[in-house]
Order: structure tokens, then sequence, then C-alpha cells
């Protein structure tokens, strides 16, 4: 009798539990669905559900934009800006977890805050200085400045894996007369080494991502798929069932990465405060 | 020093040529987007050099290109600009002038003149113009025969709105009539100036007072309005030009008031359903036929922070040329020439004969005068635009404002008013014109 | 030397680039406001007094483009907490498939915001041709024009659709740490659904809401790309934010001297959050 009610009611979860996951997943999947449908079928008042698929839609794209070019641009910038990010965010989330002082409270909230202002408001000047730089529509001006934006968060997220690390373990390598930097490189690294990827694929997710600097700092050279994509925005003629496939191809990577590192993401994004 | 190497690693990974590579930034229409695959006949013809394509929709094209003109960025050897940024850019030395950098072979006294005189300034040709256009009334030729209708040599907006009220049939999918929405200076300003144009109005008077608030502009922007809400398809008020080309290729539309170049496109079979059906008829007037048909094209210059200006140089030629239009005429058919340039071109009896439209758009080019726009004197010239630079500023607000009484959040006088007063405050702002 | 000092240049890089990334773009920021300066008009440039301030200050779509921000950030903050709640507490029951189910919830945090925006306004939003004016129609209604009709709740649709998995995820988690002897013990005392929540999972939650509302906040100050790609700020001014405001009169009025003024107004409002948010996440802080 238990048992039959708990069945019954796992039964009544999963129904809910699917309509609720479908319905919010549902643009999505229309999105993915609607690339390989032709072009009438995309536009069509009454929508198709069954339909014989194509892939003309990814041919076309492909042919018209030069997608790789796109692609390689959001690889290069989102794994180049978070290696370059944790050159800096390691050291500091070492000697934040290990070597705290009165200030690294403050510190630490200090650089959360740094993230705080829109990135708008630095446009301007941030415009100004790439263009005096000739860094403008260049894969190293974006890299830089998303460096810069995912920083605290790559800090942040260090910090609480680092001090998770056991104590007992440093402790051991400082009696043997290990340096600061010997202690980072040979001893701490290889023992957050899952937080330390974990970071980095959250990083990447959100250098992926980015749409302000993205649509605003670059032309063409330097173009990721984010500007790619808004290109689309009002194009000509027939367009739904091609710009499904570039955008499918565009979410693609990242929804595999995000699918993959769910938990980081939270522990990431809020600073560590809910794991 | 391990992040130099970095650093340098990553440069490095930018792809190698050891050709020149001529960045192109132009808009995605139809014929620039001919224009990108076409172009692989260029860099055969020139392996030196290497084309980057960078399209995009007209209003972020112009963001980007105008403040890198504007900031020497040098990101863009090549630009694709219009009459208003053309004088403009060019007094300012944002671009090379061209008129004596051109070989003999390119003709430039074939150019159409109104649109050679809009592409200089003070003497100086700063851009080659790629196509240009006008407006024309596009129609249904067999709703018109459905329904009795016949449309008269030059329509008046009195019987576009009859004809409208008469082929609305939202049932059967058909609205009565199709116009740009969206807001913009380009966008759906450029349309509503030429019917307050054709009212009689204008946008400033010679003390350069904005005139919104006048009975002229009322009149024009309360048909406008009424048209779209009463005749026109759901959101309306993101439709540009390109939606309203989709809409009309499939049939949605009765009649549409827009760009001459759309001819092109709804004539061609392979892209729309109405190829058969489609008619073609001056833009409407109202109380003056001055200033109802506009004038723009699309034209290629060279910035003046360009790296690559020789190339550079080579390329907007070969675009703009003779053989470019002959080029596209065998690959995509005579209906698909860049129009409105070159009066060869409309001495071509191939073109004439398989464009119907080819007579209409080059009499609408012509009989468009953008040194005298109105009926009443202006102290400035542009038909659907005024060639001051902070037009854009002002137009993209007023289209916003527009586009509000558009969708019903504020009245006709309410959005006429807002736009009178931010027209005041931007040219009190940037101060009066010289 | 002592291991503290040895080890704590090691910070100073990390310092030292986010000091001057916050640091440089605000003193040019602030220098700017005092200069007229337009792109369009690049040789007549010089000190201005506070015209700027008086021009941006008299500007109604200033004001506008504040309240739509706070109006944007407070709705998508409702919506994916309140939501995210329920969801995480369904999500947090048995039943079959349930990692499948979780990643589908997921999937919209990771598009990218031009993908999102574009799905919504052209398949999705689309009065004539989009899914949800199809469903309108098969129920008899008269489609909605979205973008038109309700451009900023249209916009806090797509926003809270995006951050919806995130709160969703943050909570779960939370709920999932919630001691489940706890939970049995409650139970066993005859606590109903209504009543385990109010008294057992609600207090819990209160840390990861407060975290989650931070970080939400932080981004949602920040929404451009959307509003970019779908309204541009419209109609009228309708769904412009902050951040809109400025780029528009950076990039689209080239009016630099007025987006500096209007970028200090976000540069203020961003610090009055984050003040507020900092002294409620601080003492949460403690790991």
């Amino acid at each position: 009798m238990a048992a039959s009610n708990k069945i019954t009611r796992k039964l009544a979860m999963t129904a809910v539990a699917w309509l609720v996951a479908l319905v919010i997943a549902f643009p999505a999947l229309w999105l993915i669905l609607t690339s390989f449908k032709s072009e009438t079928e995309a536009i069509s008042r009454v929508p198709h559900l069954f339909f014989t698929p194509t892939l003309t839609n990814y041919a076309a794209v492909q042919q018209q934009a030069s997608y790789l070019h796109f692609a390689a641009n959001s690889v290069i910038v989102s794994v180049g800006s978070t290696l370059f990010a944790l050159l800096f965010a390691i050291p500091s989330a070492y000697t934040m977890a290990f070597a705290p002082t009165k200030s690294t409270r403050s510190t630490l909230l200090w650089m959360l805050s740094t993230k705080m202002m829109p990135p708008v408001g630095a446009l301007v000047p941030v415009y100004l200085i790439f263009r005096d730089l000739s860094l403008l529509d260049t894969r190293t001006g974006l890299l830089l400045v998303d460096a810069l934006a995912n920083l605290p968060i790559l800090i942040w997220m260090l910090y609480t894996f680092f001090k998770e690390v056991p104590r007992e373990v440093l402790e051991a390598g400082r009696m043997d007369g290990a340096g600061p930097l010997r202690e980072l490189w040979n001893l701490l690294l290889p023992l957050s080494l899952p937080g330390i990827v974990s970071t980095s694929l959250l990083a990447i997710i959100l250098a992926w991502n980015e749409a302000f600097w993205s649509l605003t700092l670059t032309a063409a050279k330097a173009a990721p798929l984010t500007a790619f994509i808004a290109s689309f925005s009002s194009p000509e003629g027939l367009f739904y069932a091609k710009l499904s496939a570039a955008s499918t191809m565009a979410i693609a990577p990242i929804l595999i990465l995000g699918w993959l590192s769910q938990k980081q993401l939270v522990r990431g994004l809020t600073f560590g405060a809910v794991k | 020093m391990r992040l130099r190497r970095l650093l340098l690693g990553l440069a490095l990974l930018a792809p190698l040529h050891a050709q020149t590579t001529l960045t192109i930034a132009t808009v995605n229409n139809g014929d620039m987007i001919v224009m990108q695959r076409l172009s692989k006949q260029f860099e055969q013809l020139h392996p030196d050099i290497h084309l980057d394509w960078i399209i995009l929709e007209e209003k972020i094209l112009r963001e980007k290109t105008t403040t890198d003109a504007a900031m020497h960025g040098g990101q863009y050897d090549v630009v694709t600009i219009g009459p208003l940024e053309a004088p403009i850019w060019g007094r300012r030395g944002w671009l090379l002038s061209l008129e004596d950098k051109l070989s003999p072979a390119y003709d430039v006294n074939d150019l159409i003149q109104p649109v050679r005189d809009g592409a200089s300034a003070n003497g100086h040709l700063y851009a080659l113009p790629f196509y240009a256009e006008s407006s024309l009334t596009y129609y249904r030729k067999d709703l018109f025969a459905a329904a009795g209708l016949s449309m008269p040599a030059q329509p008046t907006y009195a019987d576009i709105e009859h004809f409208a009220a008469r082929l609305n049939d939202p049932a059967h999918d058909v609205y009565g009539i199709c116009l740009r929405g969206k807001p913009g200076w380009g966008e759906n300003m450029a349309y509503l100036t030429t019917v307050a144009n054709t009212f009689g109005g204008r946008w400033f008077d010679p003390a350069w007072t904005p005139q919104l608030d006048s009975p002229q502009w009322h009149d024009a922007v309360t048909l406008y309005a009424r048209l779209l809400q009463k005749y026109g398809p759901p959101g309306s008020s993101s439709n540009g030009f390109n939606e309203n080309l989709t809409l009309f290729e499939n049939g949605r539309c009765a009649m549409w008031i827009d760009a001459t170049v759309a001819a092109g496109s709804l004539y061609n079979a392979a892209q729309s359903k109405v190829a058969a059906t489609v008619g073609f008829a001056p833009a409407p007037i109202a109380v003056t036929p001055r200033g109802a048909q506009w004038l723009w094209f699309w034209a290629l210059a060279i910035p003046s922070s360009s790296k690559h200006s020789a190339a550079a140089l080579q390329f907007i030629q070969w675009a703009t040329s003779k053989e470019y239009v002959q080029f596209v005429a065998h690959e995509n058919g005579w209906a698909a020439i860049p129009p409105g340039t070159r009066e060869s071109t409309y001495k071509l009896p191939e073109y004439l004969a398989t464009a119907p439209f080819a007579q209409l758009t080059y009499r609408s080019i012509m009989a468009a005068d953008p040194l005298h726009p109105t009926l009443q004197p202006v102290p400035y010239s542009g038909i659907q635009f005024v060639v001051i630079p902070s037009f854009p500023t002002i137009g993209n607000q007023v289209g916003q404002i527009i586009a509000a009484a558009l969708v019903g959040n504020m009245t006709v006088d309410e959005a006429l008013t807002k736009a009178q007063a931010a027209t005041t405050r931007v040219l009190a702002r940037t101060g009066k014109p010289q | 030397m002592s291991r503290q000092r040895a080890s704590r240049w090691l910070n100073t890089p990390a310092i030292v680039a986010l000091f001057l990334w916050s640091i440089i773009p605000l003193v040019m920021t602030v220098w700017f406001t005092f200069r007229r300066y337009n792109l369009m008009e690049p040789d007549r440039v010089g000190f201005d007094g506070l015209a700027n301030y008086r021009y941006l200050l008299s500007d109604p779509t200033l004001f506008q483009a504040v309240f739509n921000t706070v109006v944007l950030v407070g709705a998508v903050l409702a919506i994916t907490i309140g939501l995210g709640t329920l969801l995480a507490i369904l999500f947090d029951q048995e039943f079959f498939g349930r990692g499948i189910a979780r990643v589908l919830v997921l999937a919209p945090f990771f598009i990218m915001p031009t993908v999102s925006a574009l799905l919504w306004k052209n398949m999705m939003m689309h009065p004539d041709n989009g899914f949800l004016a199809f469903v309108f129609r098969s129920i008899g209604l008269k489609p909605i024009d979205w973008f038109a009709v309700a451009p900023l709740t249209s916009i806090i649709i797509i926003v809270s659709w995006q951050w919806l998995p995130f709160a969703f995820l943050t909570l779960l988690t939370a709920v999932q740490s919630l001691d489940s002897e706890r939970k049995e013990a409650a139970r066993m005392d005859g606590a109903g659904p209504i009543a385990m929540f109010r008294y057992i999972i609600w207090p819990h939650l209160g840390r990861a809401i407060a975290a989650t509302t931070m970080i939400e906040s932080i981004f949602l100050l920040g929404i451009f790309a959307e509003i970019y790609v779908t309204t541009s700020g419209g109609p009228g001014f309708a769904s412009t934010n902050l951040s809109f405001l400025i780029y528009r009169y950076a990039l689209m009025e080239y009016d630099i001297g007025g987006a500096s003024v209007a970028a200090l107004v976000a540069v203020v409002l961003a610090n009055l959050l984050a003040l507020f948010l900092m002294r409620s996440f601080a003492r949460n802080l403690d790991t």
C-alpha cells in the first residue's frame, strides 16, 4: 500500500517535472528543430512538427559567412582569456587562501565589487584606449577585456577550492623547506586540479557567451560567434532556418560544456557561497 | 616573460597571408551579398589581394563605420556609405578624394549626375556609387484586377488609402499596405519624410526652427499611422526594408511603397512568389510632387585611415564598373544588376527589355532633386533626410517616438510635440548648422 | 623573510590589473563629463563645465532608463527566484529521468544572449509566424505584437528565461544540502508540505537566495545584447535601460560627454546596489 502510493507519487512527479522541463527547454528545442527545416516550413504560420529534415541550411551558413572563422575566434578568445586570467588568479587566490591577513577579506570583497559595474560604463574609455593601442578588432584586445572581466570570478572560485585543500599536506611541504612558488606549483596545483579545471570551464562559458564587448570592440577579424549571430538580426530574405542552423552551431559547444560543468556553475557564480 | 610569449603565440594564431587583406564593411542587402559572392572573380584577377567581408545590418553598419571614421580607427579599408555621410565625411577629411585617382577606363562621367552630386563635396568625389535608388509604389496587379481597381499613372495618397481599404484581407493573410515602421533615421523616418514632403511639410524653416508640429507633419503622420494600424501587417513597428520585402515576396501585401531596388528581387521568380503579378507605379503624392520620391545610394568609399588604399581603390573601381554590371547580368540575369548609377546602364537594350521597372526607376531618380526637396524653402539639402551631422541623432529619436505613436502608446499629436521638443533640444546642443 | 610577506607579492599582479581596470575607465569617464566631445565633430573639443550634466539631467529618457533598469532587474529577480524555488523543490523529489530533465531545464542559461534574443524575437514572439502567435490563434485569441505592445515585458521574459536555470541550480544545490534527517524528523512530526516549506526549507534557502540575488543583479544591470538585437530600446524609449542609453549616446549619437554623464549615473546606481548587497552578503560570506 505504501509502496504503490510511492510509485504513484513518483509517476505524478515525473509527469509534472517533465512537462515543466519541456516547456522551459521548448524554445531551444524548437530552434534546433527549425534548423533542419526548409525555409518555407520554417516561416510557416502553422508550426510543423513533422517534416523531412535537411542539412542544406548548415551548408548554406558555412558558405555565406565562413562560420569557421567566427568559431575559431570564439575558441581562441574564450580559451585564451581564461588561460591568461589564470596566470593572475591562481597566485592571487593562493596568497589569500593560505596567507590571509586582516585585509584579505576586504580585498576579496573589493575584487568582487569591480565586477559590479555594468560594462557599458567603461565603453568609451576602453574604446578610445583600444583605438590608440591598435587593439580594436583584434583577438588580443577582446581576450584582455574578457580576462579582466572574469578575473574576480576566477579568483573567488579558486579561493574557495584552495580553502578546501587539507592544510596538513601543505604543512608537510613547508617542513621540507618549500618556498611559496614551489608550494604552489608542486603541491597545490595537482591537489586542486579538478577545481581549477571546473573554474576554467566556467570562465570559458562566460567568455564564449559574452555579448557586450564582442559586439562593440570587434568588426570582422576578431568577431566571435556572438557578433556573427547579431548580424542576422535584420537579414535579407527568408532566413529563419538558416538563422536556426547558425545559432545551433554557435550554441552547441557551450551546451555540451555546460552540461559537464553544472556543479561548478553554482559554486563559481555564487562565489562559493552555495556549494 | 611567459606573458609575452603567450601573447605572441596567440597573435601568431592569426591567419598568415602573404597578401594584402582588404576589410570591406557593407550592408546586408541583396546586391551586396551578390557582390560578395562575385568578388571571387576580383580575387582571381588580383591574387595578391584577399577580401575580408563584414556584412552588417544598416544600423549596425553605420555605427561601426562612423565611429571608425571619426576616430581614425583604421579598421576598414572600404566602407559602404550613402549621401548623408559622403559629403560630410568628405569635407572632414575622413575619406580619400577619388576623382583624380580613377583609371580612365572607369569613365567617371558616365555616373548619373544627381547621384554623383550626392557623393561629392566641394568639387571632390568621395565615394563611387554602387547602386542608387528612389522610391516606388509596388502593387499586386492580380489583387487589383480581382477587385476591379486600377492603379493610376500617378497615384495620390487618397488613392492609396482607398485601395488599401478595399484590398485589406487579413482573413486570407493579405494586408492592404506594407510600410516601414522600424525606428531609425534611415528606416521609418526616410519614408515618413517623403510623406511629410509631399504634404508640403519640411524639417526646418530657413531659420532652422524645427517644423514637426506643423499641420503638414500632422497630416502626414496621421495618414501613415492610420494606414499601418488599419491596413498593415502585424509587427509593423519592427518591419524595415528587408522584412517588408519578405512579406511582399510571399504575397502578404497588396501594396508597398519603398526603394526601387526591391524591384529586382520582386521580379525574380526564384525568390519571389509574386514575380508574375507585381506592378510598379510612381511613389504617391499629396499636395505637391516635390520630395515624394527619395534619392538614396550606397557607395563605396575609402577611409583616409585605411592602410591599404591602393588595393582598396582597385576593388571599389571593379565593383562599380560597367564590366561589373555586365558580370552580374551574366551570372544572375539582367533584372539583378545594381541599378541607378550609370547612364550607360539605362541605354542597354537587354536591360530595358527584361526589366520593366528600369525606366520608372531612372525617371524617379532623375526627378529627385536633393537641392530643392520641399515645397517651402529650406536651409538644407537632402530629400528623405537632412544633410547635417546631427541628423542621425535627430532622426533616430524622432523615429523612436513615431514608432511609439504607431503602436498606440501615444497620440500623433503627443508624438509630434515630443519630436519637436527632442529636435529642438538636439539642435540647441549641437548648435545651428552653418 | 616571513612566509606571509614572501607570498603576498603573488597577489600584486591581480590587484594591480583589477585596480587599473576599475580606476582608469572611471577617471576618464569623469574627465569626459566636463568636456564637449562629439565623435562627429572631433575639432570642436573643449572644456564645457557642467553643460553635459545639465543636458543629461534634463533628458526625460534618462529617468525612464533608470526606471526601466530598476523594473527590469526587480522583475527578473522576482520571476527567477520565485520560479527557481518552486523548480528546486520539484526537482528535489524523486522521479524518472531526473538527470535528463535537469539538463533540459539548464539549457537556456548556456545559450548566448544574441541567440536567445533572436530566437524569441523571430520564432516565439513574432506576431505573425511565431509560436506564441500560433498558440494564441489556436485558442481563439488575437496574437500579441509583443515587442510593440509590451517591449519591456518582452525583454523581461527573455532575460528571465535565460537566468531561471541559474537560480534553479543554485537553489536546488541549497535544497539538496538540507539535511534529510531534519526533513524526516519534521515529516514524522506531521508537517505538511506547506509547513515544511515555511519552517524548514525557506529559512535554509536564505543564504542561497541572497547569493543568487546578488549575482543576478550584477549581470542584470548590464543587460544590453537582448535590447540591442530586438527593440533597440523602443518603441519610444519604453525598453531603454541605462546600458542601452549609454550605448545610444556614445555610439549612436556620438555624444561622448553625454554618454559619460549617463555612465556616471550607472556607476552610482551600481555602487548603491553593491553597497546594499555586499553588506548582506558579507555576513553570509564566512566560509
